[in-house]
């Protein structure tokens, strides 16, 4: 027998049937706008269910009629990049170095790629923005190059590295002047103060007189009369303020003694042509290219 | 209802517990059906509206020459290139805060009218106002007077109604569109517009916009009318916070008017009020509000009962003001017989002048002292510094330069409170010098990398130096000046 709904005074609405303590509970219904606008959305998801992906399954899961994937719109994407950067990719592949800096239009399209390439490949041991790090990582923001500052200089380096496992990797062949007992110790200790003297900050000025003769004999071949280095051996310049190992006495007579041999390696087969480029030039850029 | 002195709104006799249990909470929409009326309120809601409308259809079709490369259209707030132009302004995004200001105007302006005035904004100026009133006038055009409306909506679905509430849906429509249209001409060059509308040729988001403005005027003016005064907008229910008893409101005078009651030709007027109980100040009021009851939430103070009321005073030959504009202190010393006070001055009232004056100074004076030329400068963070072969130091930053007019601008950077030190742009050929000349980009922002050079004996010691960069003009001496740091090695 059905019972016959009780009905509040005040608000007119049904009671449910259940007392808590006397007190009753309203059974207001859902108001008809969300009540409606609940059904909208059941359709639109038994819609959605159909058309996009949706069910998970152990292997897999069902792809839906529309065939979309976030994967694919990812794919998409990067290719649309690609094909708009395309034309200037291309433009670099066919332009030389100084091609590339003559240019505003694709000197800014390498730097910034080359920003990112460095930033990706070369800053875990060069640091961000070329300031390098202790323990042989050279600085490339300033002017003091070992192997040469030059846009294709620059670009040589980076496609082959230093002494790497390419074939026409850079090797500079400091000889170990210490461990191979090719100079005593006494020798050693002169010419470091004689290395000293070349930048004006010689100790003992009468042991870098004795060391200037031992300099010209053993180092002034590689490094110069005035020790001012030669890019094409990878010799660094002596007389300068920048050290790649350190520039106090203690550090330069443990270089002559036991040269560090830093290597780099090679890029070329690693990064793209196009990328090389444009790192060669960011680095060019970073302010002491020559 | 019993008259209680000094009490504006009338209170009535509590209900039977009976009765109240048959009162529901819920209250169903009452369709207004306001009446025409003339007179004087009446006309500068008209004025108001033409000039309103006008100013709102119009201004987008102003021209205003900035030059070659520069929109043409004297009211413009250009989203995808980030400007907005107001006659001979032109605001770039940096200056944001004369929105605010604009906005802190109008607020201050709108409280201060309100206080003096009572709701003149809800009632003459507000848009919501207007459009109404305009789809009202529409509708009587199109539909007939008062009764006739009421007569039409009660009365069966015949071909006349058809045609009528087609007509005018029709005619709402295309005010929509057009309301609609004009507003994206605020954001888009209007003859580009239009040229574009007509060749079919409209983007996406134009149409979007378009159609969500056609739809809200349409529903809010043709639709939702006073409900979205009574229920939508915030404005009614802080006016308890904007008016105090010296603000000037509509109100009924009850001292004179009660006791109401029906009135015959030749009567006497004796021990009984003036109001004969027409009801016209309520057939005439847009949110369908009773005045007589007092000051109430729903009034949007436009005045329509006051022409109304004294039309009907005229023609029972009694003088006007029984429904009047008037302050609620007044009300008290007309009913008591004390001499009425206008006070115009009040703290309140002098306080919101006195900050509109300041913010419209305060606007004035950004606007007058704004420089067409900023520049900033961002040290570079990695490395901080770079140490040359020579022993020299070296920094790098980022400098970029705003050019707020519409010419290639050349300009000389330096630092001159840093001596010694000498600057060069990446890119740029020839030696580092004290003072470099760089070109600034015509309404845009200009970047540079800009590298700086200190001997080894001119570094200020270790650390970070604040130093000033100093940008001038070189064709008209303006300076601008930004600081950053030169950082050199901790020994």
């Amino acid at each position: 027998m059905p019972t016959k709904a009780e009905k509040d005074a005040v608000t007119g609405q049904q009671i449910r049937g259940h007392a808590w303590d006397g007190i009753h509970e309203l059974d207001t219904p859902l108001p008809k706008w969300w009540l409606y606008v609940l059904y909208a959305t059941i359709l639109w998801s038994a819609v959605y269910v159909v058309l996009y992906p949706s069910i998970p399954g152990l292997d897999g899961y069902v792809r839906g009629t529309l065939g979309y994937s976030s994967r694919t719109e990812l794919a998409d994407r990067v290719a649309e990049a690609q094909a708009a950067q395309a034309g200037f990719r291309e433009r670099i592949a066919a332009a030389d170095m100084a091609a590339i800096a003559a240019d505003p239009e694709l000197a800014g399209f390498a730097a910034a790629g080359g920003r990112a390439a460095f930033a990706n490949n070369c800053a875990t041991c060069h640091g961000q923005g070329g300031a390098g790090r202790p323990g042989g990582y050279p600085v490339l923001a300033d002017d003091d190059w070992i192997w040469g500052g030059t846009p294709d200089a620059i670009l040589h380096t980076v496609r082959v590295g230093i002494r790497s496992d390419h074939p026409d990797t850079r090797i500079s062949d400091m000889p170990r002047f210490g461990a191979d007992a090719l100079l005593t110790a006494q020798q050693i200790d002169e010419v470091t103060q004689a290395v000293l003297a070349l930048s004006n900050r010689a100790d003992d000025p009468a042991q870098a007189a004795r060391g200037a003769a031992v300099f010209a004999e053993n180092c002034a071949v590689c490094h110069g009369e005035t020790g001012q280095g030669n890019p094409e051996l990878g010799a660094p310049d002596l007389a300068d303020a920048i050290w790649l190992y350190g520039g106090d006495a203690d550090a330069i007579r443990a270089s002559i003694a036991l040269p560090h041999a830093g290597m780099m390696p090679a890029w070329e087969g690693r990064l793209d042509p196009v990328t090389l480029k444009m790192v060669a030039h960011y680095v060019h850029g970073l302010g002491g290219g020559q | 209802m019993t008259y209680v002195e000094d009490s504006p709104v009338a209170v009535e006799a509590a209900l039977s517990t009976k009765a109240q249990k048959r009162q529901p909470l819920y209250a169903g929409r009452v369709q207004v059906y306001p009446k025409k009326v003339s007179g004087t309120f009446r006309r500068i809601k008209w004025i108001a509206l033409v000039v309103l409308l006008g100013i709102y259809y119009a201004a987008p079709w102003l021209r205003w020459d900035r030059g070659p490369g520069v929109p043409g259209q004297a009211f413009l707030i250009d989203m995808a290139n980030r400007r907005a132009y107001f006659l001979w302004l032109e605001i770039w995004p940096q200056e944001i805060y004369f929105l605010m200001g604009l906005l802190i105007l109008a607020a201050f302006g709108l409280f201060l009218a309100t206080s003096l005035f009572g709701r003149v904004w809800c009632g003459y100026a507000c848009p919501q106002t207007v459009w109404t009133d305009l789809f009202m006038w529409v509708e009587r055009l199109v539909e007939g007077d008062r009764n006739a409306r009421m007569r039409l909506d009660q009365g069966p679905l015949t071909w006349a109604k058809a045609w009528r509430k087609g007509a005018k849906h029709g005619i709402w429509l295309l005010i929509a569109a057009l309301t609609g249209g004009a507003w994206i001409m605020y954001f888009v060059d209007a003859p580009t517009l239009v040229r574009d509308a007509l060749a079919g040729d409209l983007t996406a988001k134009v149409l979007f916009f378009f159609g969500l403005f056609t739809a809200t005027t349409y529903l809010l003016a043709g639709w939702a009318r006073e409900q979205v005064c009574t229920y939508m907008c915030p404005w009614p229910r802080f006016q308890s916070a904007m008016f105090d008893e010296d603000t000037l409101i509509v109100t009924y005078q009850r001292w004179r008017g009660e006791p109401r009651g029906k009135h015959k030709r030749g009567q006497a007027w004796e021990g009984r009020g003036h109001c004969v109980d027409c009801n016209q100040c309520v057939a005439v009021c847009p949110t369908g509000i009773d005045i007589r009851d007092g000051s109430q939430l729903e009034c949007i103070g436009c005045g329509l009962c006051v022409d109304a009321c004294a039309g009907v005073m005229d023609k029972v030959g009694l003088p006007r003001g029984l429904i009047t504009f008037d302050t609620e202190a007044n009300q008290r010393a007309r009913a008591a017989g004390r001499p009425l006070r206008y006070r115009l001055l009040r703290p309140r009232t002098v306080i919101y002048a006195a900050l509109l004056l300041v913010a419209a100074g305060a606007m004035a004076a950004g606007l007058a002292t704004r420089s067409a030329v900023d520049v900033t400068v961002q040290h570079e963070r990695n490395p901080l510094f770079v140490k040359l072969s020579d022993g020299s130091i070296r920094n790098d930053y980022t400098v970029k330069v705003s050019n707020k007019r519409h010419e290639v601008r050349g300009f000389a950077l330096g630092l001159p409170a840093l001596p010694g030190a000498r600057l060069w742009a990446e890119g740029a050929a020839g030696e580092p010098t004290g003072f470099i000349a760089i070109q600034a980009q015509p309404g845009t922002v200009t970047a540079f990398r800009i590298h700086v050079v200190l001997p080894a004996t001119a570094v200020p010691g270790p650390g970070s130096h604040p130093v000033a960069f100093v940008l001038t003009d070189l064709a008209t001496g303006e300076i601008a000046t930004h600081d950053s740091v030169f950082v050199s090695p901790d020994r």
